[in-house]
């Protein structure tokens, strides 16, 4: 409790929730172009402030002061609020994340299953952006992103549900807790690959960042928003990045709690938690300046072809585990050999040549 | 009238505007956005009656994927492609069937007999919930995910087509 009005006390912790994500935002923007420019041998940005740290300051400035466009044919009222659909749940998501045992804005008890749950919302602001637009390209991005994220959720689920049969329970301080000292990614390598996948293509970034694909539909969704409610979607975005990335740390790789325990204080916890965060934001980052996109059809293929099949084995594996109460020993040489097989199919698969498309990707008689 | 029940009022408002607008609405567009927004109020319904978990999968279910294939399909169409479903001759049949079930719905509520104070709520632990799911309640549990099943491979089946392809 903040403060003894309940009001008030939810007022401050939804003020918190929101200046977070803003600094996060801000953070991880500039960081994300010095990475990337570090990775393309340029420097990043460097004019503003010292190895230009204040850069996103300024666009953020310049965002908030820009003009804020709306095409004439654009549907009004869907037009203005699809940022909003997408940015609230993505802040919904930043409420329940455990940053230690004791650090956190509300800490539910089904905590794993809400950020799930929330951040799957998102999609429709998406949607909303690409009809509401009136664009052709607008349109596509939204139905591409629609597709995809609501494919890419049920392995997402699926590798999170695996987790939670070990632990017994959706709360995520306690799911940190049950794994003292061995975080789950060494019983659980398959889920934690499966997570991971599935992470980067709910997250919509490279090699699945097809419904914003610049080159093919110039920004997708985003293509006719200008000012702040361009920068809306780009908060919800990189808010989500964020919270993925939190939660992966804290599902999978032990929390606060590996591999000092928890007897260290929590300041050390939270850089702890951060450390293992940005490991995984700048995994993100590596994969994006390094992978060519999919085309829609692979990444089709390859959510209910590969990821669905072995989310599905992972599962069982816990479940046979459970049951026959092996050690857990079994449980990771199990998943570490299914993965094995995961990415020994997978490798098998993208060497083979280029077959020619089942289906004509566009039909003869064509869409007008 | 306490906190719980002004919650419950406005959240029961949205619901009900919600479910105006997905009938009102000239759009099918506008319709579906409706429909998500009365889907979730009555997500916030069922977290007032301490069913969190139901609520959640409310969420995920309808708001995240169910009614996102809903827009998905009306967003490859458009409205002059389809004036039938608009405007219909069959319109009156339609207005009959509807005032009779609003008939039946407010007779069958103004006729019970409602308890009066009832016993504060409490959360059913997970726990307990999947014990009753998969022990106690398997076998319907098991029933519905098998019709479920019978529902997609049909669908897949007259997607295909007759000549398998």
């Amino acid at each position: 409790m903040i403060a003894d009005n309940p009001w008030i006390d939810a007022a401050v912790r939804t003020l918190l929730v929101a200046l977070l994500a803003i600094l996060v935002v801000l953070i991880l923007i500039w960081l994300e172009r010095k990475v990337a420019g570090r990775m393309q041998m340029r420097l990043g940005p460097m004019v503003t402030g010292p190895y230009g740290i204040m850069q996103s300051v300024a666009d953020a400035i310049k965002l908030l002061t820009k003009e804020d466009l709306r095409p004439a044919t654009a549907d009004r009222w869907v037009f203005e609020l699809a940022p909003f659909a997408a940015f609230v749940p993505s802040l919904l998501a930043l409420i329940s994340l455990p940053f230690t045992a004791h650090l956190f804005v509300r800490n539910l008890e089904l905590g794993l299953f809400y950020i799930v749950a929330v951040s799957g919302l998102s999609t429709v602001g998406l949607l909303m952006a690409g009809w509401g637009s009136a664009n052709k390209y607008a349109l596509l991005g939204a139905v591409r992103a629609a597709a995809q994220l609501i494919s890419y959720e049920i392995p997402l689920v699926l590798a999170i549900l695996a987790v939670a049969m070990v632990s017994g329970t959706l709360n995520l301080v306690e799911i940190v807790n049950e794994q003292g000292r061995v975080p789950y990614i060494v019983w659980q390598p398959l889920g934690f690959a499966i997570f991971l996948i599935a992470t980067l293509a709910e997250l919509r970034r490279n090699p699945f960042d097809i419904p914003m694909a610049e080159s093919e539909i110039i920004g997708g969704p985003v293509i006719e928003y200008s000012g702040i409610r361009w920068s809306m979607f780009f908060l919800a975005e990189y808010v989500n990045v964020f919270v993925l990335s939190v939660l992966g740390s804290l599902v999978f790789l032990g929390g606060w709690n590996w591999p000092l325990g928890n007897e260290v204080g929590w300041p050390l916890q939270v850089v702890l938690i951060l450390l293992k965060t940005s490991a995984m934001l700048l995994l993100f980052m590596w994969l994006r300046s390094t992978l060519p996109r999919l085309r829609i059809d692979q990444l089709m293929s390859f959510c209910w072809q590969v990821l669905l099949p072995f989310a599905f084995v992972a599962i069982i594996l816990n479940g046979l585990v459970l049951v026959y109460e092996w050690p857990d020993v079994v449980l990771g040489l199990l998943s570490g050999f299914a993965a094995l097989v995961a990415g020994a199919l997978v490798y098998r698969g993208s060497r083979r040549a280029v077959p020619t498309p089942r289906w004509p990707l566009a039909p003869a008689r064509g869409i007008d | 009238m306490s906190v719980e029940e002004g919650v419950f009022y406005v959240i029961a408002a949205i619901t009900v505007m919600g479910g105006m607008g997905v009938v009102f609405a000239r759009n099918v567009v506008y319709s579906a956005l409706f429909l998500i927004l009365a889907l979730l109020a009555v997500a916030g319904i069922f977290l007032l009656l301490s069913a969190e978990f139901l609520a959640l999968v409310q969420i995920l279910v309808y708001g995240g994927a169910v009614t996102i294939l809903v827009i998905f399909a009306l967003m490859l169409t458009r409205v002059q492609d389809m004036p039938a479903a608009l405007d219909s001759p069959q319109k009156p049949f339609a207005f009959l069937a509807a005032a009779a079930v609003l008939a039946i719905l407010i007779l069958a509520a103004v006729g019970t007999t409602w308890p009066g104070q009832t016993e504060k709520i409490n959360a059913i632990p997970l726990r307990d919930f999947g014990d009753a799911l998969f022990r106690t309640w398997a076998l319907p549990f098991e029933i519905a995910s098998l019709v479920l099943m019978v529902a997609l491979v049909g669908a897949i089946v007259l997607a295909r087509g007759e000549d398998g392809e």
